[in-house]
């Protein structure tokens, strides 16, 4: 005598059968499916990063791609792994996937000797984004130290290219030296945008240096700033996006109208692989943008 | 729920048909330890005299059979410049035979966090799916707490349950699958003498806890104590080995991994069962590590059983059943460190 099991096939579910599009999070999908995509074109920034230019290689799956300004995909390097990287781009270039990496790791390591042509493979995009619709009609602060200029660059985008939905823009940026400086063919750009003000400022000046020299915090005594009139990103180390929020909050910016882009391990960007977990608060899922109050909640954060 | 009453004999044949044709997994005697205690584990079973339905718990848990410590997440063949992914998810049936309440619980936490929630695993929903449960009851295991957690009884996540009522089994039918299972062999009704008795065994079963944990006020209790000197007394003794996160039922964290094959033909990325324990958990790109400290790392494990689930889930993660205590090389007992933040309290 036999009794036949129930034999559950998961491929039978409709869902599972839909194109795999991670903007839908509570859909059954084939979690682990990467969008096979090529380097179109590297740029080199420093000794230590380079910008990649990705493009998903099917066409549908090239469409369904949409990010908003903050949030990251999973590269994957097949046979090297697989890290989160945060989206340097516009969300309006459409099928372009610019991504700002530093030669960190294994992966990373690989990703700056590969050329243009190689093949990778992305997930995403996760996380949460900056809250550009509700910034509308208010002062923008964007606010950079580092390597933090590469997820703030979204967010740059985003206020450019939507310009009058925004009041006045102060984008300040710090770095140790003037060497480590990302993206300086952008200056000049962003500096001739009616309204856009550009304030930069370096640790250690190097003979060359004629600008502002000193912490980020300096920089604030050039600008005039409304403070219930103000938002503001702020992307960094955590020990530079501390003084910055600390000082905006003395002036009286509300916490919940700043935001952070933490930085996390991260194994899967879907809250499973608990790597980026503080708490009960995924990094990956609940973040990687949070308000600044929320992230005074957690206890590790900072 | 049906409930019904099956003779041990037809029992046997029950398993015995389950064996022709599926797959069990049951515990299974493996040894005996120094103190001359019988141990178990969950494993492949060919016949019923293999199976040890008396055993009080297993060294690992259930969990070991839905999320496996290794598992292939995708394949790749590599061609040149190019290559071609496979993702494949396990699909036959089988049977977990004799689990008990606490890991059938364990299952159900892990069920809001892997097929329910933000982006539903189909590694873990193909395992879960194909998995005919059938629980039993059993007499409190040596340090266990499930009672303090809600956890020593269960009333769904299985197909079939049994409480040991001597001669014969009272069953409770849960799945449409469970009750046609059951019609291959003969039952028999339940009288309201058997009601009587099944709800004795149940007290008898409950009233044997010894250990006692109050859990209710953790939430807060963690965020208050949280510079608490009770992490740096409990940590000085964690070895970061990790073993309390593989027993576990309800741990999930994982780490990813990538192989390639010696020939370069073909490579793997590998989901492996982490900890939180574990040092380089936390440590990012750039080599920095949120988490360096041992007592911080085992704080942490706490703050997500008993704080961080609870405010996702409104329950802990924990179901009370002290593998982790029992497997610590350093004799670290969860029911006591939760007294100790508790006396800090006072």
């Amino acid at each position: 005598m036999k009794i036949p099991l129930y034999h559950y096939d998961i491929m039978k579910e409709r869902e599972i059968q839909q194109p795999v599009d991670f903007n839908r999070h509570r859909r059954l999908k084939h979690t682990d499916k990467t969008f096979k995509a090529e380097i179109s074109s590297i740029t080199t920034l420093t000794d230590m990063e380079k910008l990649f230019h990705l493009r998903i290689l099917d066409e549908a799956e090239r469409e369904r791609f949409t990010f908003l300004p903050g949030q990251f995909v999973m590269l994957e390097v097949p046979g090297y792994g697989e890290v989160p990287i945060s989206i340097s781009g516009s969300p309006s270039n459409k099928g372009l996937i610019e991504l700002c990496i530093r030669k960190a790791g294994t992966v990373t390591g690989v990703l700056h000797k590969a050329k243009r042509g190689a093949l990778v493979g992305i997930r995403g995009p996760f996380g949460t984004h900056f809250p550009l619709e509700k910034m509308k009609g208010y002062d923008i602060l964007l606010i950079a130290g580092g390597l933090g200029l590469a997820p703030l660059r979204a967010p740059i985008f985003a206020v450019t290219e939507n310009r009058p939905d925004y009041r006045k823009v102060d984008i300040m940026y710090g770095t140790k030296d003037p060497s480590q400086l990302l993206f300086d063919y952008q200056y000049e750009q962003w500096r001739r945008i009616d309204g856009v003000n550009l304030h930069i400022i370096v640790e250690k000046a190097d003979d060359k240096w004629t600008g502002d020299v000193g912490l980020i915090t300096k920089l604030f005594d050039k600008i005039e700033i409304v403070p219930h009139e103000t938002y503001a990103i702020v992307c960094g180390p955590p020990v530079m996006f501390k003084f910055v929020c600390a000082y905006l909050s003395k002036i009286g910016v509300p916490m919940d109208r700043m935001f952070v882009s933490l930085e996390r391990r991260m194994h899967c960007g879907m809250g499973k692989c608990c790597r980026c977990n503080i708490g009960s608060t995924y990094t990956c899922i609940d973040g990687p943008v949070f308000d600044y109050w929320t992230v005074m909640n957690l206890k590790e954060a900072i | 729920m049906l409930f019904k009453l099956l003779d041990k004999d037809e029992f046997k044949n029950l398993v015995n048909i389950l064996l022709q044709s599926n797959e069990v997994i049951a515990p299974k005697q493996v040894g005996v330890n120094v103190t001359g205690k019988t141990l178990h584990q969950y494993l492949p079973v060919t016949s019923f005299d293999e199976i040890d339905l008396t055993y009080e718990t297993t060294q690992y848990s259930a969990k070991t059979y839905f999320l496996p410590y290794k598992e292939n997440l995708s394949t790749y063949r590599f061609d040149e410049k190019d290559w071609k992914q496979e993702i494949r998810y396990r699909q036959e049936p089988r049977v977990m035979l004799g689990l008990h309440a606490c890991d059938i619980h364990a299952l159900l936490k892990l069920d809001k966090v892997l097929a329910r929630d933000n982006f539903p695993s189909p590694y873990y929903i193909a395992r879960r799916k194909n998995a005919f449960i059938i629980g039993i009851d059993h007499e409190p295991c040596e340090g266990g707490f499930c009672r303090s957690l809600g956890t020593d009884t269960v009333n769904n996540g299985f197909d079939l349950f049994l409480t040991d009522l001597g001669e014969r089994y009272f069953v409770s039918i849960n799945t449409d699958l469970g009750y046609r299972v059951l019609l291959q062999v003969k039952t028999k009704d339940v009288t309201e003498e058997d009601t009587r008795k099944y709800l004795l065994t149940r007290k008898s079963i409950s009233d044997a806890f010894q250990t006692h944990v109050n859990v209710q006020n953790l939430p807060n209790l963690l965020d208050l104590e949280f510079e608490s000197k009770v992490w740096n007394k409990w940590g000085q003794k964690c070895l970061s080995c990790g073993s309390c996160s593989m027993v576990c039922p309800t741990c999930y964290c994982y780490g990813v991994t990538e192989r390639v094959s010696m020939d370069f033909k073909s490579g793997a990325k590998v989901k492996q069962l982490y900890s939180c324990n574990l040092v380089d958990f936390a440590t990012v790109a750039g080599g920095h590590n949120f988490r360096p400290n041992r007592e911080t790392r085992l704080k942490y494990r706490y703050y997500h059983q008993h704080r961080g689930f609870v405010e996702s889930y409104d329950e802990p993660k924990c179901v009370g059943c002290n593998r982790c205590g029992r497997v610590c090389l350093a004799e670290i007992n969860p029911p006591d460190i939760i007294r100790d933040i508790q006396m800090e309290e006072r």
